[in-house]
């Protein structure tokens, strides 16, 4: 039996939404920095914890995060996962990293690629760098970063990474 | 606080390619649509579903025995889209309406177009329209017309 004779199981049902997207203050002013390749986020007036990407206000306490806390593009492995089963429409070819990314002086972690790295030794609390794409092609996108990569640097503890109530 | 002007905007597109599995039931369903048949399914106390249920929702029986319907019916009720957007398969002014095929004792929702608001009523008859390429989807059925 050719393919075309095979009768089909499934019918192809794709579905579209098409959104406007308003980001929103928080997400402005931090995005405004992305674009010049700073990572910068914000603080809670009340138990000082940093959120990076900021969403404008802190869980815990309720206030606002009205403290701009500019950051470094270094940080560690909070939690990764590897990935072997490619994702239709994905365009990064697996086995690939997707990881928790914890930077230092952050109290919170963004999801985002690590390559350049040997898969074996990939662990919880491995230093990494942000690798940014060339800075002619800036956007307002967390993209402008292409992914992390391990530095020579030692692992943190991740035990140092709990929140500590001030 | 920043002006709302100042506030960074984006179109966004979210899109998931999902394949749907029809089941032994749907697939008789969808199969026919791409002869250009409409068919449903008829329980034992003889009410038919189109489109077609793989369960009586009364008795809970599940359906299999597959009978053709329409392609003709009537309005059961209506929602006329004036100005259609970008998102609806039809360009020119059109209803969304239920349409109770000939045959079948539940309504299929579907398009009506190429007339005018005043045509539609409850009970008004209609007749399917079928697509130039058949995909063996729902939309086999281009839209539905005032029966001449
Ligand atoms: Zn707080």
């Amino acid at each position: 039996m050719s393919t075309e004779d095979t009768p089909k199981d499934y019918s192809e049902s794709p579905i579209n939404l098409e959104y406007f997207y308003t980001a929103g203050s928080a997400t402005t002013r931090f995005l405004n920095q992305v674009k010049e390749g700073n990572i910068v986020g914000q603080g809670c007036p009340k138990c000082k914890a940093v959120y990076v990407p900021p969403r404008g206000s802190c869980p815990r306490c309720g206030v606002a995060t009205d403290i701009e806390v500019p950051l470094t593009d270094k940080g560690c492995i909070e939690s990764f996962t590897v990935v072997h089963i490619p994702i239709p429409g994905n365009p990064i070819v697996p086995p690939y990293v997707c990881a928790m990314i914890r930077l230092d002086g952050a109290n919170i972690s963004f999801l985002h690629l690590i390559q350049d790295v040997d898969i074996e030794n990939i662990r919880i609390g491995m230093r990494i760098q942000a690798v940014w794409k060339p800075k002619e092609e800036w956007t307002h996108s967390l993209e402008n970063i292409k992914w992390f990569a391990p530095i020579d640097e030692p692992d943190i503890d991740v035990a140092t990474l709990r929140f500590q109530e001030s | 606080m920043s002006d709302s002007k100042d506030l960074l905007r984006a179109p966004f597109e979210l899109a998931y390619n999902y394949k749907r599995s029809n089941g032994p039931v749907m697939s008789k369903f969808f199969e026919a649509l791409g002869e250009q048949k409409i068919l449903g399914t008829k329980s034992s106390t003889g009410k038919v579903f189109s489109p077609a249920a793989e369960f009586d929702p009364d008795t809970h029986e599940s359906l299999n025995d597959m009978v053709e319907v329409g392609p003709g019916g009537s309005v059961e009720s209506f929602s006329w889209i004036e100005a259609p957007q970008n998102h609806h398969l039809i360009k020119e002014p059109f209803a969304f309406a239920l349409i109770k095929l000939d045959g079948a004792d539940s309504s299929m929702l579907h398009m009506i177009t190429d007339c005018n608001e005043a045509d539609l009523s409850i009970g008004t008859r209609v007749t399917a329209a079928w697509s130039e390429t058949t995909t063996k989807r729902i939309t086999d059925i281009k839209f539905f017309t005032l029966e001449k």
